[in-house]
């Protein structure tokens, strides 16, 4: 059965009939949808689409990747960094199979993406064909939805709902799997139509006054209300409505690691890093304030740490455009479903204007004591060896908050969350919810593309680098200018740290060597630096964000430095341990 | 809280690849799918699932939220078996000889209002409808007299106070957010559990 869209021919965006192949459709309904770049590796069973794709050369910037993972984590960087849609092409079998972490991290971080993996002809399906693997099923689980085209007709609609579901409402990876003879295959093509409405899915609930005006009543009454925000704030665009909400009622807000940079970090009201690794205030205060107001995040564990000592005395307002996190984790007296940018403004109306003073107080003492305890230290360390948080302070410094942050998965990425200053939004790309090692050097290339005029630094772990080394090539072919800052400790650092503090520091399989890593650059073209002395900190910093093009910073830093605080796992987050 | 028996209803889009979706939402969880039965509905086009599980009402609501976030979802109602009818239907093929000449048809017919679907020489087949309990009986009935065969449908439940899918569906957008939370077990257990 065809799959087709039945929509007024009005809104097609070409009248004239051609009769094109599958492959050609596609692009033109990727230029239809205002794609610019597209990460992708080619293989026998995307053949097509790659000969269709070099007659666009103009229209649709390609970039060869060395990593199927890389073209999706490229791609992420890219959505990320631009709030719009990143596209990947992949090949069949192992093509595919290579996208899977990708697609799995785009899922838990809501990133929007369209993959467009080759399959094999229609008739070979099941059969075991060469490079033939069952990747709807494969994918099921980690997309916000998938479709196999086997007759090009069912192409235009099946691109069309792609970037629909993949952008809407809640954000997430699509894949569409498309047989070899439905890209060769011919038809009338009658022009792209764009995708607006789906029967069985709505992006966004309806959204509803009554419990708004539980909030605000709860709100106005509140003596120590905190906000939590999350990237739902950035995906819904809402960063302004977000602002003009705390500001009105002088709430203190603290963030989820997605939703950093969407409020600047030097603003008042920015309390800090909520979970494992954030702030000492955001944490210990979470079991002291009397309404929690919840925005555009989901109580991820690392958030909440133990929930049966998670503000158990707060009231909770939960507002989020998914209804299925409403209540998942942690039970919310008043659910407000829809898209933030809707419902915030309706709530910043019914609130009274404020200011909480004493309260906010305390978060600043808390800040006073972490910065006493924590902070000074790391960022002005007297031990011989640099802390990665000073060469984050250092960073600030030179880029005064206004470049866009990639990081990878561990100790670094942490410390670089905690310390980065950020003046604007969508600044601070880093795999969150799914961890993924590996994830920030392709990112980087990603982010880069979406967002050309700003500078991008990806800070990377000694380990992680080494796990998507390989998209140096990429960096290299494409004249990317990405500035890399690997912080090297010799270890895999936060698995060495939770060695150290809960298995009796049995370092088991944490020593990792690297290669020098120098030179491998230099073997890709790429400038680099490698620093062991403070005092080449910041003249190499500003060597390499004033170098033209890409370049490496290897820096050394301390081997077995710990991130604190820390919320130990199985503790409540005000058991937060400040060493 | 206690487990009971649910029956989740799930209207959907007819496409390839909305089982698996629908079924990894349970597998994920270690949640084991007691029967389950796709069917057209009362609107054209539009398919509906039926699947019974033994779970408590917390995991059930969470599970019909992740099943109705599906894009090709179009709502996923769930109920406790007072709040449905419902039906299975059983059939048993049983010898001929040993029916007709130690049991009597006719009253087994009429006992466990069932019905001779086929009748050879040398079998004949019984259909019966009606609860789990209901087709079990039978089986017991019909096992001594050598039963060939036994095969038994997945439920099928109309909801009591349904008025069709467009008037439920209002129901269900007028719903709040639910009122118990289920803690997790191990997080109590953190010298015992070690996680990254």
């Amino acid at each position: 059965m065809l799959n087709t869209l039945k929509l007024p021919q009005k809104d097609a965006l070409r009248t004239k009939t051609e009769n094109i192949s599958g492959s050609e459709i596609l692009l033109k309904a990727f230029i239809a949808e205002g794609v610019d770049t597209i990460f992708g590796y080619p293989g026998g069973a995307i053949m097509p689409i790659y000969d269709a794709l070099y007659d666009y050369q103009q229209q649709l910037n390609h970039i060869l990747v060395r990593h199927e993972q890389g073209g999706i984590h490229a791609a992420q960087g890219y959505a990320r960094a631009s709030g719009r849609t990143g596209v990947v092409f992949a090949t069949s079998g192992p093509g595919a199979t290579n996208l899977i972490t990708g697609l799995a991290d785009a899922l838990i971080d809501s990133t929007p993406l369209v993959c467009i993996t080759g399959q094999v002809f229609a008739h070979l399906l099941g059969t075991d064909a060469f490079q033939e693997t069952d990747v709807i099923n494969i994918t099921t689980p980690v997309t916000k939805w998938n479709f196999q085209v086997t007759d090009a007709r069912e192409l235009p609609s099946a691109i069309a709902k792609a970037f629909h579901i993949a952008g809407s409402g809640r954000p997430g990876p699509v894949l569409i799997d498309i047989t070899k003879n439905a890209q060769l295959q011919k038809i009338d093509f009658e022009g792209y139509t764009p995708c607006k409405f789906l029967r069985s899915y709505r992006p966004k609930p309806i959204v509803r006054r009554e419990p708004i005006e539980q909030a605000a009543a709860l709100i106005n009454k509140a003596k120590r209300p905190f906000v939590l925000w999350g990237q739902g704030v950035i995906l819904g665009k809402a960063e302004q409505e977000f602002r003009a909400f705390i500001e009105k009622t002088g709430i203190p807000a603290a963030w989820t690691i997605l939703g950093l940079s969407a409020l600047s970090t030097d603003h008042p009201l920015n309390v800090g890093m909520l979970g494992m690794h954030g702030n000492y205030g955001p944490n210990l205060l979470t079991n002291e304030c009397d309404v929690m107001i919840a925005i555009g995040m989901r109580f991820d564990d690392r958030v909440t740490g133990r929930l049966d000592k998670y503000a158990k005395q707060a009231t909770i307002i939960h507002l989020d455009i998914d209804p299925s996190e409403i209540d998942k984790n942690v039970k919310a007296d008043v659910g407000i479903w829809g898209d933030c940018k809707e419902t915030l403004p309706i709530l910043t109306e019914l609130v009274e204007k404020g200011s909480h003073k004493e309260w906010l107080q305390r978060f600043y003492d808390c800040t006073k004591e972490e910065e006493k305890q924590v902070i000074h230290d790391e960022l002005h360390p007297t031990t011989s060896e640099m802390t990665m948080g000073e060469v984050i302070n250092v960073m600030n410094e030179l880029t005064g908050g206004d470049a866009i942050v990639v990081t990878d998965v561990g100790q670094h990425q942490m410390v670089a969350c905690r310390y980065a200053k950020f003046n604007q939004t969508k600044s601070n790309v880093t795999s969150g919810g799914l961890g993924t090692m590996g994830f920030a050097l392709p990112a980087a290339i990603g982010a880069k593309f979406g967002a050309p005029d700003r500078t991008v630094i990806a800070i990377i772990g000694d380990g992680g680098f080494q796990m998507t080394i390989q998209e140096l090539g990429t960096i290299m072919q494409s004249n990317v200018d990405v500035k890399i800052i690997i912080l090297n400790n010799r270890f895999l650092g936060m698995v060495r740290q939770w060695q150290q503090l809960f298995h009796d520091k049995r370092y088991s399989f944490v020593n990792i060597t690297s290669p020098d890593f120098v030179m491998v650059a230099k073997g890709y073209g790429i400038a680099g630096k490698s620093i062991s002395d403070r005092n080449d900190l910041r003249e190499s910093l500003q060597t390499m964000l004033n170098h033209p093009g890409a370049f490496l910073l290897e820096i050394m830093v301390g081997k077995e430095n710990n991130v604190f605080p820390m919320v130990p796992q199985g503790c409540s987050v005000s058991e937060i341990r400040l060493k | 809280m206690a487990k009971e028996q649910y029956t989740i209803t799930i209207y959907t889009e007819n496409n390839v690849g909305l089982l698996n979706r629908i079924a990894i939402i349970f597998s994920r969880r270690k949640i084991n799918i007691d029967s389950l039965n796709s069917s057209p509905s009362e609107i054209d086009g539009i398919y509906r699932f039926t699947i019974v599980i033994d779970e408590t009402e917390e995991v059930v609501r969470k599970l019909a939220r992740q099943i109705e976030k599906q894009v090709e979802v179009l709502k996923a109602y769930y109920n406790t078996n007072d709040e449905i009818v419902w039906q299975e239907m059983a059939l048993y093929k049983v010898p001929a000889d040993q029916i007709t000449e130690k049991a009597k048809v006719e009253r087994l017919l009429r006992e466990y209002g069932a019905r001779a679907v086929v009748i050879r020489r040398d079998y004949i087949i019984f259909e019966t409808t009606g609860h789990r309990e209901e087709t079990d009986k039978l089986v017991k009935v019909l096992e001594p007299y050598g039963m060939i065969e036994f095969v038994r449908t997945a439920r099928v439940a109309i909801i009591k106070a349904s008025h069709g899918f467009h008037e439920k569906l209002k129901d269900f957008e007028e719903m709040q957010p639910g009122s118990k939370l289920v803690e997790n077990e191990f997080l109590n257990k953190q010298d015992e559990v070690f996680t990254m």
